[in-house]
């Protein structure tokens, strides 16, 4: 159990628990706050209630196995979970993925970071007292869940991105379906601005509330929208391209306040350029094309080949019954997710099950960046604090 | 996929010029480079790393460890540096023998190394000497055994 003894000693302070069980703490993080009076002395957080070591687990999957417990890590995200994996494992077998399979990714994970977002604006607007925004930030994203349930038949624990490629075929009516909610989306993102951007109780909460330093911010590993709110312009997706991003036109929006109003600006800017990279990946996915790279032995054939061919059959039996090995060795790989740089560390003994998986999570890291944030702040603004970190603890506990 | 020429990372040249035995081995695989530090030089190592004008790595992205068991040294800490403003990144690795497996702490380089330290104290039971609150993280107080290592089965001990 985590304790916080009065660093002064002296009788002006007292230790207040924040959590485990709190609305605003967004799951189960707990925090224990040194006060004196409405201000914080110092904090420290306890996390670990959610922990379910999906790490270990991983290594009594197969590779392909494993894919399914990545959902569960940022439950708000698990398209972005299964890319970085996905990826990882791609370049560890040294494995193309076809071009149209790249492109639906990328709008899949566009769209998730959307959905994401959201969700955050959402419940980080109901934390600091605005009920209605809430309703329409989830009402909003139920469309876009309703995309992912018709590519892959699961609204959140998606899967749908497998090692080489996708799980199925982009089903039909998908164009028109991701169209309609593209047109919807930019008019509500508006509508919402009108509601906060310019509301006095919002820039009252927020502005000039959890500020950290550029330099402190790197020293302490923060990444996503957080450093990009303090005015660092650093996106994997332009500094180490994965998944065809390098052909997509993108702008990374930054701000240079860093508090808690400059990371709302930042992720309401990103949503655009989010949906501007997605109407960009849909004309480009071609309407025909492998969705799968062809690599017998490691990506499953496809049902009419399986049905027909002795071999594809074999391998068909053999992937599902054995799995497949990769060469031995490690490697990293890094994408930004909603929340920073997701990263999956895989190595592999040349064995049909990993050795290790380690995620990278962006709201673990993150997070350690709290105290930086509230010490010397009122209560209140722990809440406007813990919100714009953005955690989500599936992930931060694994 | 690129191959990298290992012979001239810049980083290893830098990191030999300080001292010849701080890259005591270079490996590529799939285009990424790892540099097997010695314990004792690791801290020297991330410093110069990070300070170096040519380097620059100024973000520590991951710190996490493998268990070899039963290869002896058994653990293996990885660490994934990321230079922005160069845009490269670096992965350092330090072999650590099991027996009262220890290495020196990288906190007073990067403060976020912290927790990534706490995790791996937690879960594989290497310490890190100077860690300035070296305690569980993930797990509670009171739980006994390292989850993480390959001889502790996934069902939990019988």
């Amino acid at each position: 159990m985590t304790t916080i003894e009065t660093a002064t000693g002296s009788a002006r302070t007292m230790v207040l628990n924040m959590g485990p069980q709190h609305p605003s703490t967004h799951g189960v993080l707990r925090v224990l706050l040194e006060l004196d009076g409405e201000n914080v002395v110092r904090a420290a957080s306890d996390i670990g209630y959610l922990h379910t070591g999906i790490e270990k687990s991983c290594e009594a999957k197969t590779y392909s196995q494993a894919i399914t417990l990545t959902d569960r890590l940022d439950y708000l995200a698990p398209l972005s979970n299964n890319l970085c994996y996905c990826l990882a494992v791609e370049k560890l077998l040294g494995l193309e993925v076809p071009k149209r399979a790249q492109y639906v990714r990328v709008m899949l994970t566009e769209l998730t970071r959307v959905a994401s977002h959201l969700v955050w604006l959402g419940t980080h607007a109901i934390d600091l007292g605005a009920m209605s925004v809430f309703l329409y930030c989830f009402r909003e994203r139920e469309e876009i869940m309703k995309i992912f349930e018709m590519f892959s038949g699961q609204r959140m624990m998606t899967s749908y991105f497998r090692i080489g490629g996708l799980a199925l075929e982009p089903p039909p009516g998908w164009y028109e379906a991701v169209e309609r909610v593209v047109a919807l989306l930019p008019g509500r993102i508006s509508e919402y601005e009108d509601l906060l951007t310019q509301n006095r109780i919002w820039i009252g909460r927020t502005q000039g509330i959890g500020h950290i330093s550029p330099e402190d911010a790197i020293s302490w590993s923060v990444t996503g929208p957080m450093l990009r709110a303090a005015g660092v312009a650093f996106d994997i997706r332009k500094a180490f391209p994965y998944s065809s991003y390098e052909e997509f036109e993108f702008e990374i929006p930054t701000r240079t306040e860093s508090d808690c109003y400059a990371r709302y600006l930042v992720r309401v800017a990103e949503m655009r350029e989010s949906l501007k990279i997605v109407r960009q990946a849909m004309a480009k996915v071609p309407p025909e094309g492998p969705i799968r790279a062809e690599a017998p032995g490691i990506v499953p054939p496809g049902r009419e080949k399986m049905k027909t061919e002795m071999e594809a059959l074999i391998y068909h039996f053999k992937i599902f019954t054995e799995g497949f090995a990769p060469p031995p060795g490690e490697v990293y790989q890094a994408i930004e997710s909603p929340r920073g740089e997701l990263g999956f560390f895989v190595a592999s003994d040349g064995s049909p099950k990993p050795l290790r998986v380690h995620v990278r999570a962006p709201s673990f890291v993150n997070l350690q960046a709290l105290p930086k944030l509230v010490e010397g702040r009122l209560i209140a603004d722990v809440v406007a604090c813990v919100g714009t970190t953005d955690i989500v603890l599936g992930e931060v506990d694994r | 996929m690129e191959t990298v020429d290992r012979e001239h990372v810049p980083a290893v040249e830098r990191l030999r010029a300080w001292n010849p035995r701080a890259a005591a081995e270079v490996l590529e695989f799939r285009g990424e480079i790892t540099v097997v530090v010695p314990a004792e030089l690791l801290r020297g190592a991330a410093e110069r790393l990070r300070d170096d004008p040519s380097l620059q790595f100024n973000l520590l992205s991951d710190l996490t460890c493998v268990d070899r068991f039963p290869a002896e040294p058994r653990f293996e800490l990885n660490i994934q540096l990321l230079s922005i403003p160069y845009c490269s990144r670096l992965r350092l690795r330090v072999r650590v023998p099991g027996a009262g497996a220890a290495v020196e702490s990288l906190v007073p380089v990067w403060p976020g190394a912290n927790w990534m330290e706490r995790e791996v104290f937690d879960l594989f039971g290497v310490r890190f000497e100077g860690h300035p609150d070296l305690r569980r993280i993930l797990l509670p107080e009171d739980f006994e055994g390292h989850p993480l290592r390959r001889d502790y089965p996934v069902e939990g001990p019988r």
